[in-house]
């Protein structure tokens, strides 16, 4: 009973690694390609360790593979919020057909602040402008 | 009789073409934070590789492999992150 649980976890966690490969070819931009490159990961990652617990059936195996998948949880989401929050700034294209990116026009590229209204946004640029010439 | 192959097998063969896909972006990516998605995916998807081989192969020491190479993996997302940050706001 353990090995065919821990035989269908393996197959589960390896279905979920061979779907996130397949749409980190076939997605068209960057910010969906990240969508099944976590979420797959992740939860490929945690069957495949839940295989391995579950096969070996021993208290300190299974509780470090409980630590590595409480581990991988925490940390496959702050990885994909870095990533994109840095090609954000860098200016990655979205993709043609993007039906919605609210940051545009409200986010300010040089002082990385959210600005509601345009004037705001002017005023913020002429007071980096006069600071860096104060500096200078 | 056709023997049926082992699921040990199938899983090695399942992760080797997603290793193979991944790695397919890697070289195309015409961004690098699309290179770096494509490695981050690659190092977790060896972590599980190396978690199925503790499996085939009897030895419960191969996971703390798999727990380091996923430590590394998280690191060195993050410093490829803050580098391309920091390289856009250089230029």
């Amino acid at each position: 009973m353990n090995e065919f649980i821990s035989n269908a976890l393996m197959l589960i966690g390896a279905i979920f690694f061979l779907l996130s490969a397949v749409g980190i070819l076939r997605m068209p931009d960057l910010f969906t390609r990240m969508q099944p490159a976590t979420k797959g990961t992740t939860l490929g990652i945690a069957c495949t360790l839940l295989a391995v617990a579950v096969h070996f059936s021993d208290s300190s195996v299974t509780a470090r593979a409980i630590a590595a998948i409480a581990f991988f949880f925490i940390t496959a989401p702050v990885t994909a919020h870095l990533i994109s929050r840095a090609s954000y700034f860098v200016g990655v294209p979205l993709w043609k057909d993007t039906v919605i990116d609210e940051l545009r026009g409200r986010y300010n590229p040089i002082t990385h602040a959210l600005d509601d209204l345009p004037s705001a946004q002017e005023q913020v640029l002429v007071r980096d402008a006069e600071r860096t010439s104060d500096e200078s | 009789m056709i023997e049926f192959p082992r699921v040990e097998t199938i899983v090695f063969a399942l992760l080797i073409i997603s290793l193979f896909l991944a790695f397919v972006r890697l070289l195309m990516g015409p961004s690098l934070p699309d290179r770096v998605v494509a490695l981050d995916l690659i190092s977790v998807t060896t972590a599980g590789f190396i978690a199925i081989y503790a499996i085939e192969s009897g030895q419960p020491v191969y996971l703390d492999a798999a727990i380091v190479l996923g430590l590394i993996t998280f690191l060195s997302t993050v410093a490829l992150a803050q580098y391309i940050e920091r390289r856009a706001r250089d230029e």
